[in-house]
Formats: structure tokens, sequence, C-alpha cells
């Protein structure tokens, strides 16, 4: 389904655009032809709440099963179904078991009790607040990863930032030119007898919005030209489906060279407030999508990979107890996780705050012990080598030593 | 745009707004009646007949079927296995069917309707109180919600629409009420899901005051949600797979005192708790703002002046709730005519295809290839998972993305390689004529001097892939 929700209804439209337009963008063709193995930040947006306990298991924590009647996964044994052991205490859920090689090489890392810090139970002010980077503040007008492109402009590669979705999602949008790309193979106007006309249309039009995009549109279609022959075919199959097709792509442009610094993807249908399943059933079919989409993307990078840093984020987690339809409801902290060949992984970072009723978060929901800000604030500076973050998330001054996951 | 509009552009303007692209004839009709008598009219969809849209609706059979004989007719493909040989092609491909077919009816009345302003209305509520028609049994109960919850109520009260859609299967279903239950009550284990006993599901008692009344800042906190969620405990289908109508089930009702945004709900109240939640949701001022606010969103612009929304919610308030009335409010104010309102909304998928359709006079049929493009340009009719439905602003369908599909859509229409579309270039008339139904006097110079270059159908083509025509 395509995500359309209200990312942008609380932003004051393109307001943005007024800050003028890069004319630098017509020349990025030419600068293309320089780019070379750059770093990249591919991150994963799971809509809707992902339940982390059920992902991430704490086995270990006995009012896990206490709290969970009828959906908690069986502890690590001999057998399927069951919990795989990560380090004595977590454990993967069974369709996570893709990712169980990857975790033993040391380059899937987990941060459990992770998310953002305002108490919002609602999905959408909840995506906004992780995706605008500004948790509480709504008024924010652009999105972090934009404001990471605006901080470090480096290069202006039309390819440098790409949501792999149609819809640019917020965390996005902002002054840094950023593409949607929902298909490669696609990206063409099917009338080719008229694009010079409707580029040069757009290119004069008055219409700052159009301008914008169409000039953006135009840029990256030549430029796709330009690289095309560089672009290898998917070699790995990805698990059928949008976002298994989504990380096929975002592997194809890592590979071709073409400046990608910036990737996006989502993955839907988390909200699990009813029949959520155990070992097997409605979360472990997204779960078994995510793994086997993560995993093939990892395999398919090959010696790219070192390159590449992949986080995961959703916007709260779910509630401790299971509700009375053997679901869960909205809740708090959730899990990341981090996936690359500059991750310290083969780890769970994070402080468990446990699931006892007194150190709940209002009664009911897994507390906060990392902000997802840290974990993204860490990638940045360490992997993308921008150390300013001021701009990058106002306001935000982390207490905790950064949970050192990149190398 | 600095100047006053002229009378012409004012025509086009009101008839962007209050249909889904403006045709010639009623740019005629609008001079001949004057823009008060044309918009009573609109407000009074029971006295337009609509023959044409009708006729283009005749072969959609499963648009007259209950919830109970689309299930019998239309079974999941599973169940079918074995009797294939039996069934003809179109029930072969099952609950599809019915989507497709719900969708094909939006799209053909949106082209062809003479009640526009009814249609627009339809089209916002169904995004207002989304349902996402490929949940489970949601695929045979939302053609129902469409032609029994949402048509019958999208220009009447709010308070009639908001109960409508508390007691239809399609919501009950889609955000999980009918499940909820009293995890004390006796009789919790009925009906559980392998016998287990049942609890509390606070999803739509969430989204009720979120998404359809309160807004998010509208002042309820996380226990109201629950206190809500109790007093509707029992709000359930009978049969969501079979007969899929609403009913109370006092059984797994809470039956204990609720305190509800601080009015106190007496205990024993059964289903008059959800009744009683309704009336103060529908009669609640942020209710009225929110509601406001949404449809200046809709009819003025993305993000509308304080002082507007308030006039409209002062409507909404006066009138208890009375649709046409805010409408009235909205369209009558100097807002609705001023320079920085024209042109200032983005169409929305529906709205651009619709009015591509419309405006080129094409002829359409059911068609799979329109309902894809729409698709791709980000709007899947009845298929918005989340409950806020399909988004009205710009920043949701202007990525560079979708621009590249709509553009495509405009020169594969005037090419006529859209299967289901049929447009004659001969009666079409000149590129001009065209333009004046868009943006009269009004084109950018890029979009003229693009149009100057250019004859034939590829005028007609350029100037639907024009940021003009991305307008209304």
């Amino acid at each position: 389904m395509n995500p359309s929700r209200r990312r942008f209804l609380k932003s004051t439209g393109l307001g943005f655009l007024a800050l003028g337009l890069p004319p630098a963008f017509l020349v990025r063709t030419a600068e293309a032809q320089q780019a070379s193995r750059g770093k990249v930040m591919v991150v994963v947006f799971q809509r809707g709440a992902m339940d982390g306990l059920n992902a991430v298991i704490p086995f270990k924590d006995r009012a896990y099963y206490t709290l969970r009647p009828s959906i908690a996964i069986p502890e690590p044994a001999s057998g399927e179904d069951r919990v795989i052991d990560l380090d004595g205490f977590y454990g993967l859920h069974p369709a996570l078991a893709p990712l169980k090689s990857i975790y033993d090489q040391g380059h899937l890392a987990v941060v459990h009790a992770a998310g953002s810090p305002d108490n919002t139970r609602s999905h959408f002010d909840a995506q906004d607040y992780m995706e605008i980077g500004t948790p509480g503040i709504k008024s924010t007008p652009d999105g972090w990863l934009n404001r990471y492109l605006a901080e470090k402009k480096n290069t202006e590669l039309p390819f440098r930032a790409v949501a792999s979705t149609a819809q640019l999602p917020r965390m996005l949008a902002g002054s840094a030119p950023a593409l949607t790309l929902s298909s490669i193979d696609e990206f063409r106007l099917r009338n080719e007898a008229m694009a010079a006309t409707l580029q040069k249309l757009y290119s004069n039009t008055s219409d700052a919005l159009f301008h914008f995009g169409g000039q953006n549109l135009f840029a990256a279609m030549a430029q796709l030209r330009q690289v095309e022959s560089k672009i290898p075919p998917a070699t790995e199959r990805y698990p059928t489906g949008r976002f298994g097709a989504s990380l096929a792509q975002i592997a194809r442009l890592i590979k071709a060279d073409v400046g990608l610094e910036i990737a996006f993807t989502e993955i839907q249908g988390w909200d699990t407030h009813v029949n959520q399943g155990g070992a097997k059933g409605q979360m472990a079919n997204r779960l078994k999508d995510l793994a086997e989409g993560l995993a093939t993307f990892y395999r398919d990078l090959g010696d790219r990979a070192q390159d590449v840093v992949l986080i995961t984020l959703s916007e709260f987690g779910r509630t401790v107890r299971e509700n009375g339809n053997r679901g869960t409801d909205h809740g708090h902290a959730n899990v990341m996780f981090a996936l690359g060949g500059p991750v310290r992984g083969g780890k769970v970072y994070g402080r468990w705050p446990g699931l006892a009723p007194e150190v709940l978060y209002e009664g009911r929901d897994l507390n906060l012990t990392t902000d997802f800000r840290t974990v993204c604030s860490e990638v940045i500076s360490r992997h993308l080598g921008q150390k300013d973050l001021s701009k990058i998330f106002p306001g935000f001054r982390t207490t905790a030593a950064p949970p050192g996951l990149i190398v | 745009m600095s100047a006053k509009l002229t009378e012409e552009q004012k025509v086009v303007h009101f008839l962007s707004r209050t249909s889904f692209g403006v045709k010639r004839e009623d740019v005629q009709k609008v001079n001949r009646l004057g823009i008060p008598v044309y918009l009573e009219e609109q407000l009074h969809p029971e006295r337009i007949s609509d023959s044409l849209a009708e006729e283009k609706l005749a072969g959609l059979k499963t648009m007259r079927l209950s919830s109970r004989e689309l299930i019998e007719l239309y079974p999941p493909p599973r169940q079918q296995a074995g009797q294939q040989e039996m069934m003809g092609q179109q029930q072969m491909q099952g609950p599809r069917t019915v989507i497709l077919e719900l969708q094909q009816a939006r799209l053909l009345r949106s082209v062809y309707s003479r009640r526009q302003l009814y249609e627009i209305m339809v089209d916002f509520w169904t995004n207002h109180f989304n349902v996402f028609s490929a949940k489970g049994a949601d695929r045979w109960l939302t053609t129902a919600y469409d032609r029994d919850t949402i048509r019958p109520h999208a220009l009447g009260r709010f308070r009639d629409l908001l109960l409508a859609t508390a007691q239809s299967p399609a919501m009950l279903f889609y955000l999980d009420n009918w499940l909820s239950a009293d995890p004390n009550a006796p009789a919790a284990r009925m009906g559980g899901p392998n016998n287990r006993r049942r609890g509390l599901n606070e999803n739509y008692a969430r989204e009720l005051m979120e998404l359809h009344t309160l807004g998010v800042d509208g002042g309820y906190t996380q226990r109201d949600v629950q206190e809500v969620a109790r007093c509707l405990t029992g709000w359930t289908i009978r049969q969501p797979r079979g007969e899929g109508s609403f009913y109370f089930e006092p059984r797994i009702h809470d039956t204990g005192e609720k305190i509800v945004l601080g009015n106190r709900i007496p205990p024993g109240g059964g289903m008059e708790d959800g009744l009683r939640i309704i009336e103060l949701l529908a009669q609640h001022p942020s209710t009225a703002r929110f509601v406001s606010l949404k449809l200046a969103r809709r009819f003025i612009v993305d993000d509308p002046p304080t002082s507007l929304v308030n006039k409209a919610a002062e409507a909404f308030t006066k009138s208890a709730g009375d649709i046409p009335t805010v409408l009235r409010a909205l369209i009558d104010s100097p807002e609705f005519y001023s320079p920085d309102t024209y042109q200032a909304k983005v169409k929305k998928p529906l709205e651009f295809v619709a009015s591509a359709l419309r405006s080129t006079g094409a002829e359409v049929q059911l068609s799979h290839q329109l309902l894809r493009y729409l698709g791709r340009m980000g709007e899947p009719l009845f298929l918005a998972q989340p409950p806020t439905g399909h988004p009205d602003v710009a920043a949701s369908w202007t990525s560079p993305d979708m621009l590249l599909t709509r553009m495509n859509f405009a020169t594969d229409l005037i090419a006529n390689r859209i299967p289901g579309s049929r447009i004659k270039l001969e009666a079409l008339g000149d590129k001009d004529a065209l333009a004046r139904l868009i943006a009269p006097d009004s084109l950018s110079t890029a979009t003229r001097s693009a149009l100057a270059e250019t004859e034939g159908s590829q005028a007609i083509a350029l100037l639907m892939a024009a940021p003009e025509f991305q307008r209304r």
C-alpha cells in the first residue's frame, strides 16, 4: 500500500522552496562522473509500530512469559518455533533466522529498549517525530536526513539521496534535493518526443513547487540514462513484494557507484492489535519478509557491504501485556537493528529496563533506555563523518555515551 | 496571482473546487444560473437526475449485492479449489473482483456523475473515515460501507455519519472494535479465538478521537482512550463473513462506570454508553474545529487561516453539524475567491485523472489500466492501509516519481494508449479553448510559450502535463 499518511499535514507546505533553488543542479550530471565508492546510510522504516518484544525476545525476563500467555515465543531449546538464542538473555524470533548468521559474523547489531522519548501513542505523530527528528516539536519543517544532506554539502549528485518509495518520506523532505524512485526501469518518459518541451516548461515555470520537482526529475532522468549501463541487474533473489523490490533497487544503485549516500525504504503491516500470532502467524510473516529482505540485501552487496550501514526504525513499541484479542496495543520503547560492514555486531546494545510492573513506562509499556537519535547520530558521525550534529538533531543532548556500534 | 479574479476565473475556480474537473457545459450552466443557484443544486444531489452515471455502473453487479451475497458469490480463492470448473472467470478471482468493481464505480462516478460536489464529499469522507478494503472480511464489507454508510450521509449531518461509521461492520472490523470485550465479563470467553478470554482493544477508540472527531490535539488522554474503549465494548458484528451486520452484545459489555473527557457515564448503560460517546464527540468543540480544518484544507488551501477555520467551526456548531451549512460557509467566504486560493491546491491522483478524463470528454469504459495508473500515482482507491486515508496536501503528491507518472499518464491518455479510455481528438476543440477551462488568462509564461511551440494532440497532452493542470 502507499504510505499515504499525515506526514506533511502539519508542515507549512514546502516553505523551504523560498530559500531558492540550487542552480548547480544541472551541472550535476558532469560531477556524477567523479562519483566513486562512498559511504552509504540506509534507513528502513517499519510503519505501524513493530512489536519489538516479540522480535528480539528477552526470554530470561520471566515477566515476558507471564504477561504474554498466548503470544510469547517459547524459550530456546532444540526444535522449531522457538527463540533463537543470541546471548543467553535475548533471542531472535524464529522468523528472523536469516539474520542469525550475519549476527554471528559480527555485522548485525540489536539495540533494545530504543525509540523516541515522546509519549504519544498516535502512529502518525510518532512517525512524524521520528522523521523530523524532534520528538514533541511538530513545527520542525524538514526531516533529519535532509538536514544532514544540507549540512554536509560535499557533492550534489541527483542520486545522492533516494527514497525507494513513490512518496517522499518526511525524513527526506527539506531544502536539499532528494529523489523518489519506485522503479529504475520505469523511470523514463514514455513519449520521448515531448521530453525537451516538458523539460523546458518545468525549468522555466514560475510555479516553485513544480519547478523544483521538475528540475529534480529531469536531472535524475538524464543522469540515470548516463549511468544506466553501469547499473547491474539484481543478482540475488529478494522476497517478492514491495520491500524486497525496494532493497534490490537500493543495492543496484550502491553497486553502480552513482553517488548514493542516503537511501530510504519502508515496510508496512506491523499494527498487530488482533491475532498477531507467536512463532507463526501474522507478525511472523512480516518478520520473515523483513529478515529475508535484509539478509538478501547484505549478501547482494558483497564487498560493498563494508561501505554500508542500514538501520531500522519503527514509531513505537507495543504494550508489554497482550491485549484481549491476542494482539498488542500501542506502546513505547522498541528494538532497532543495525546492519552492515562497519557495524560492530554480534551484540545486543542498550540497558534492559525490565518488565516488572513498577518499571514499566506509564504502567504498561517497555521503558526507553536509548534515544533513537543516539543511534542515528553515531551512524552520521562515525560512518558518514559528519561530526557536528547540532543542526541535524537540534536540541538533542544525550548524556549517554555513544553505544559504540559503529567501528 | 495578485489581482482580483476575473468573472471567468471565478467560475472556473469554483468548478475546479466543487467538481472532479471543469467541463465546458458546466461553465455554461454556471454562467446561466449563477454560482449561488448552481451551488444550492449541487448541495441537493437528490434533485439531480444522474442517469448517465447509473448507466455506466449498470454492469457492476457487486455494487447492488449485500455483504452476505458478496461472500457467497465471491468466496476467498482457497475455498473454491476443486470447484473452479463450475465457476465463471469472475468468481475465480474471488474478492478481488469485489474491490475492483468498487474502485471502478468510484472512478466512473467521479467522471460521469452530475452530482459532482456530492461525489467530492463521498471521496472526502471515504478518506476521513478510511477503511482498508483488503483487510480480512473488509473485502466483502466495504461495498456496503460505501453504499449504505458513507453515501447516505455524505451531505447530511456529521453526527449521523459518525454514528453510521461507528456501527458499520466495515469499520468495526477494520479497527478491531468488534473483538473488544470487558475482560471481566462472564461471557468474555464466548466467541474469542480458540475460546480464549477476550479483552479490551483500544484501536478504534483511539482513532475515533484522533482521526474522526477531536483531532490529535483535541484534548483527550490515554485514559480517555481506554474509557471510550470500555464504553464501546459489545459494539460488534454478527457473522463478519456471513450476515455481516452490526449488533450490540450485552454479554461482553463493560457495565461499570466510565469517565470520558470529564463526563461521568453511570454504570449499567449498556448500548447507551456508546451512543452517549458518539453524541459527546459529535458535539465537542474540538470536533467542530478539526472537521472544519479538514474541510477547509479540501476546499481552500493546505494550511487554511485560523480565522476561516473558526468561521466554519462556528457554522458547524450552530447548525449541529449540518455538512452543507459548513460547506456554504467555506465556499461563500472571501478566502475562497482570494487570489491566494486560486490554483493553490494540488490535485490528488483521483482528482487529476478524473479531471483529465472530464476535460477531454474521454469516453471511459470499465478499465483496469486507469486504476493501475491511480495506484502508481499513489492513490489506489479503497486501499489506504493506515486509518488516515489518502492525504490531501501538495507535499504528498509531488515527488519526482509521481510527477513522472502524471506526465506519462497525460501523453498516454491523449495518444489513446490507455485501454478503457477513448478521446475523440477532433471533438476536443483547440488548445486555447481547453486552456480556458484550466486557468483562463492565467497560464504561466513558461506554459504559454511551450504551448505556442506545440500543435495538435501534443499540445493537449502538454496542457495535461503542465503544472497548471496539476492544480485546482
